[in-house]
């Protein structure tokens, strides 16, 4: 089916297509979300309220704003960080440890019979320090390009190409 | 526009991440709209990025129906109506409500009383028609002994105590029985009973019969009584409730010989 009618359709409160969109986007909105709160007991309840919150918000969804990956992406770290908050956790974004993503998915005995687990488990324990920065603060932590510019003491422009060496390594991996 | 030059830049993957200002995003928007390579790339980057944070799920699988029953589809929008509190009329629905309720509860049980009555009136009915078969066989049955030739018929006349009173006996000398109609006798008072007698007459000797315990319940007053006796005469006399050893002549009642 074409994502983009699927997103209208939802956009139009179609449970149907909506259902095929998470069936698309669960788990990277939960492995997201495992990724802010490390902890496994409350990560699929926080990824049903993400997915509650994106039907009941579905028409402030523009694509000309962005993806709508992205788009649920950001509801589900919002989600994420605002639970830290409520457990007083206090994690700013600056304070995360940047390599974390690599360590839950080297770790992750659910991935050996997935498609791509074994080589997503390689690509990760064979990934560069930069590599892993870059994609842990853009992908998994949303930083914006000037954020995370800052946070890794590199000019913009450097943020640009490295996150499209990085994630060109992972596409040659897993064949997409 | 090289497009090469532009996927090479890294902007993509930026936009994939929502790590561009609002301007970039809506550059990025038209250059997919109207370059078909740049789409397609994005939906590379995007379906990486889509593996790789799916990798870092590590409990056990999500079923959407556990979110379905909590999305809220199109309803109309409900318009609340407010009325004035304690208006009359709002309590007239409920009234009526009971008064039809009383009322039905009530039918219902007429309805079922007068079931009940029909069914006992049925059973009732049934019972006298049967009754009616019953008296109906035993009267054809009567007939059938008066008209035997072979029965021999004593009538038997009111004597001095009651002299309005008679009987007749029939008797039946094959099945050594007799048929005493005895409807011609007044209702025996309470605490007594008529008791038949076979009579023998030369010495007198009588024989009991039977009393007629059943007289005031039996209609038609006929009773069939077996006598084996060589009998010369039959009486009828009232005697104490459950009969005597011998006939009380003074209360005798009815008498008649059988005519050789």
């Amino acid at each position: 089916m074409d994502q983009e009618l699927l997103i209208l359709q939802f956009q139009q409160k179609d449970v149907k297509a909506y259902e095929q969109l998470y069936n698309m986007y669960c788990d990277s909105v939960a492995g997201i979300i495992n990724n802010i709160v490390k902890n496994n007991d409350v990560v699929e309840e926080i990824t049903q309220d993400v997915f509650i919150k994106a039907w009941n918000n579905a028409e402030s969804y523009s694509a000309k704003k962005g993806r709508f990956f992205t788009w649920l992406l950001n509801i589900a770290r919002n989600a994420a960080i605002d639970y830290t908050r409520s457990k007083k956790f206090k994690q700013s974004k600056q304070n995360l440890n940047s390599d974390f993503f690599v360590d839950i998915i080297a770790s992750n005995d659910n991935l050996d019979s997935k498609t791509n687990g074994i080589g997503l488990k390689e690509f990760v324990n064979k990934l560069g320090d930069t590599c892993k920065s870059v994609i842990e603060l853009l992908y998994f932590k949303g930083f914006t390009q000037k954020e995370a510019s800052e946070e890794l003491k590199m000019p913009l422009g450097t943020i640009k190409t490295r996150s499209r060496t990085c994630i060109g390594d992972l596409r040659l991996m897993l064949g997409v | 526009m090289d497009i090469n030059k532009y996927i090479a830049t890294g902007i993509l993957e930026l936009y994939v991440a929502g790590a561009l200002s609002e301007k970039e995003n809506r550059e990025v928007f038209e250059a997919i709209q109207k370059y078909p390579e740049i789409k397609k790339e994005v939906e590379a980057i995007e379906n990486a990025i889509m593996q790789l944070t799916a990798a870092a799920k590590t409990d056990a699988p999500y079923s959407f129906q556990d979110i379905k029953s909590q999305l809220k589809t199109k309803t109309p929008k409900v318009i609340p109506i407010n009325k004035p509190r304690n208006n009359w009329t709002q309590y007239m629905g409920w009234v009526a409500s009971l008064v039809l309720a009383t009322s039905l509860i009530y039918t219902i049980n007429q309805k079922n009383t007068l079931e009940d009555k029909i069914v006992k009136e049925r059973i009732q009915l049934e019972g006298m028609i049967n009754d009616s078969y019953d008296n109906l066989a035993k009267a054809e049955k009567l007939i059938e002994v008066f008209r035997d030739k072979d029965i021999i018929s004593v009538p038997l006349a009111g004597q001095q105590v009651s002299p309005t009173s008679y009987a007749k006996v029939y008797w039946d000398k094959k099945t050594n029985s007799i048929y005493l109609d005895a409807k011609g006798l007044p209702e025996p008072p309470k605490g007594k009973v008529y008791q038949v007698w076979s009579l023998k007459l030369d010495p007198l000797t009588p024989t009991s019969l039977g009393t007629l315990d059943t007289f005031t319940a039996d209609t038609n007053k006929i009773f069939t009584i077996s006598n084996a006796n060589e009998s010369e005469a039959f009486g009828i006399t009232l005697e104490p409730a459950g009969g005597s050893k011998s006939p009380t002549l003074e209360q005798l009642y009815t008498l008649g010989a059988v005519s050789s």
